[in-house]
């Protein structure tokens, strides 16, 4: 792809682009996470700004539909002072790589300082920053906002701030991960990250259908029967059932998998008394989770959200001023 | 006990702080707040709450969010959360740091305080002074004045006992 050295990283060692959390060093993943601790209060503040960013051009580039995301990483630059320019590309106007990069060409002209992309084909963030180094644009940042089922590194990084917030020390934890692992971006920059922050215990529960081939390879525990993969663990994280992902027959049906992977009280119940309850969103309930376990105290689903803007902050942040 | 360096002769800091104090002393208005820029101006805010009679909030500042360098050398490491525990709008504040030399930390830290609320007032307090600014931003109470060369910087330490220690350090060392 893009020579030897990690392309996220320059000559020395400091953060250009966020693409994937495999292979980022775990200092790095700590520095992202301790930079977040004082965005988180800026949206606590009368005015809701720092002026890090001032006048750079942030584009949001979603060839994929999100609300959540695109939101959140609006918000986090808007509060850096930024200015974001929202693109939503329907996957059918573009067809593959040539008029990607066309795009991304026109978007440079313009004066682009930084491209937020989510794309349905794993790499598409990776081949942008490649295309950008090519053409001698390496002032030019790109954060991976979700590519195809390869990753969601702010989403990972957002998890692992929220686990650190509630639960402190990596090294002492059971991470329980619940669901449709095979097309989660999600669960596999999480994975990344729990491992190379020295996490003892991380397990994948689900149907064998749902789980991707060699998942044990990550360095985590393979469960099919949820009661007993949650047993004793600090922290469950429910997975989105990707019903739009879903080709051919993976499943009997959403209630028989609620059935056996629903996180409900009872389930819950299982885990430890302290143990936490996350969820990226956006959440089926009554599908992978229970409403009353959704909206419970140990639910932690909504505060997530919130950190979220301020990781993202804390990522543009960074890399701009690389 | 002043500290050995090259060429410069530093104060005694506890005594820096002793005289910083009494000049507060005569002149802080007794509910003004203390908001120390970190980490120096945090130990020299929380010790001059005891040694400055009146009712002094402390809070702390970190201005590296609005640093006017960032463009040059990018987000520093190790930013902390700003703790302002009292309304910023219409409060007397009096901003305490180390070490003024160019005035950038200070005027960063000024843009930072108005992003809380307006203040009534803002006034500045220094432990060491050493000239060299580049924007018109004068202390209105200063511990001690020094003169120093361009290339070295003044650093401020805390010892385990709580103590306040002065060192210099070539520029750009850690």
């Amino acid at each position: 792809m893009m020579g030897k050295r990690n392309p996220q990283l320059d000559a020395d060692g400091k953060l250009v682009h966020l693409l994937t959390l495999e292979g980022l060093p775990a200092e790095t993943i700590v520095s992202i996470l301790d930079t977040a601790a004082p965005f988180a209060s800026i949206g606590e503040r009368e005015v809701k700004k720092v002026p890090l960013m001032r006048g750079k051009a942030v584009f949001n580039l979603f060839f994929e539909s999100s609300t959540r995301t695109r939101t959140t990483f609006e918000i986090a630059a808007k509060r850096l002072s930024a200015d974001v320019i929202n693109l939503n590309i329907g996957a059918s106007s573009t067809s593959k790589g040539e008029s990607l990069l066309d795009t991304i060409d026109n978007l440079v002209a313009m004066n682009a300082d930084m491209f937020v992309v989510r794309h349905g084909q794993s790499g598409a963030a990776h081949l942008i920053a490649s295309h950008l180094q090519a053409t001698g644009k390496p002032h030019v940042h790109v954060v991976n906002a979700g590519d195809g089922r390869h990753g969601h590194p702010t989403q990972g990084l957002l998890d692992l701030y929220t686990i650190r917030h509630y639960k402190r020390d990596f090294r002492a934890l059971s991470v329980a991960i619940v669901g449709d692992v095979l097309h989660s971006r999600v669960a596999r920059s999480l994975i990344h990250g729990l491992t190379t922050l020295g996490t003892p215990d991380v397990r994948v529960i689900g149907p064998k259908t749902l789980l991707p081939a060699r998942v044990e390879g990550m360095g985590v525990s393979v469960h099919h029967d949820m009661r007993e993969g949650i047993a004793g663990c600090d922290v469950v994280v429910m997975l989105r059932l990707q019903n739009e992902r879903m080709k051919g027959a993976l499943l009997p049906s959403s209630g028989e998998f609620f059935k056996h992977y629903g996180l409900t009280a009872d389930k819950l119940a299982r885990a430890k008394p302290d143990a936490i309850v996350m969820h990226p969103g956006p959440m089926n309930r009554g599908v992978e989770i229970d409403s009353p376990v959704a909206d419970g105290e140990r639910s932690v689903i909504l505060p997530q959200v919130t950190f979220g803007i301020a990781v993202r902050m804390a990522v543009m942040s960074m890399i701009a001023g690389a | 006990m002043a500290a050995e360096a090259p060429g410069i002769a530093l104060p005694d800091a506890e005594e820096a702080l002793e005289a910083l104090a009494a000049r507060m002393r005569a002149g802080v208005a007794h509910g003004a707040a203390f908001v120390g820029i970190y980490s120096g101006g945090a130990w020299i805010a929380e010790r001059l709450a005891t040694l400055v009679p009146g009712d002094h909030a402390v809070g702390y500042i970190d201005v590296s969010f609005y640093r006017d360098d960032y463009a040059s050398k990018g987000l520093k490491a190790g930013a902390r959360r700003s703790d302002l525990p009292f309304d910023v709008a219409g409060a007397t504040i009096v901003l305490i740091d180390d070490v003024l030399y160019t005035g950038r930390s200070t005027r960063a830290a000024i843009n930072e305080l108005f992003d809380y609320g307006r203040p009534a007032a803002i006034e500045l307090a220094v432990l060491v002074d050493r000239g060299g600014r580049e924007l018109p931003i004068e202390p209105g109470y200063v511990g001690a004045r020094v003169a120093c060369a361009r290339d070295l910087s003044i650093v401020l330490s805390r010892g385990e006992d709580g103590r306040l220690s002065l060192g210099v350090e070539r520029a750009g060392e850690p």
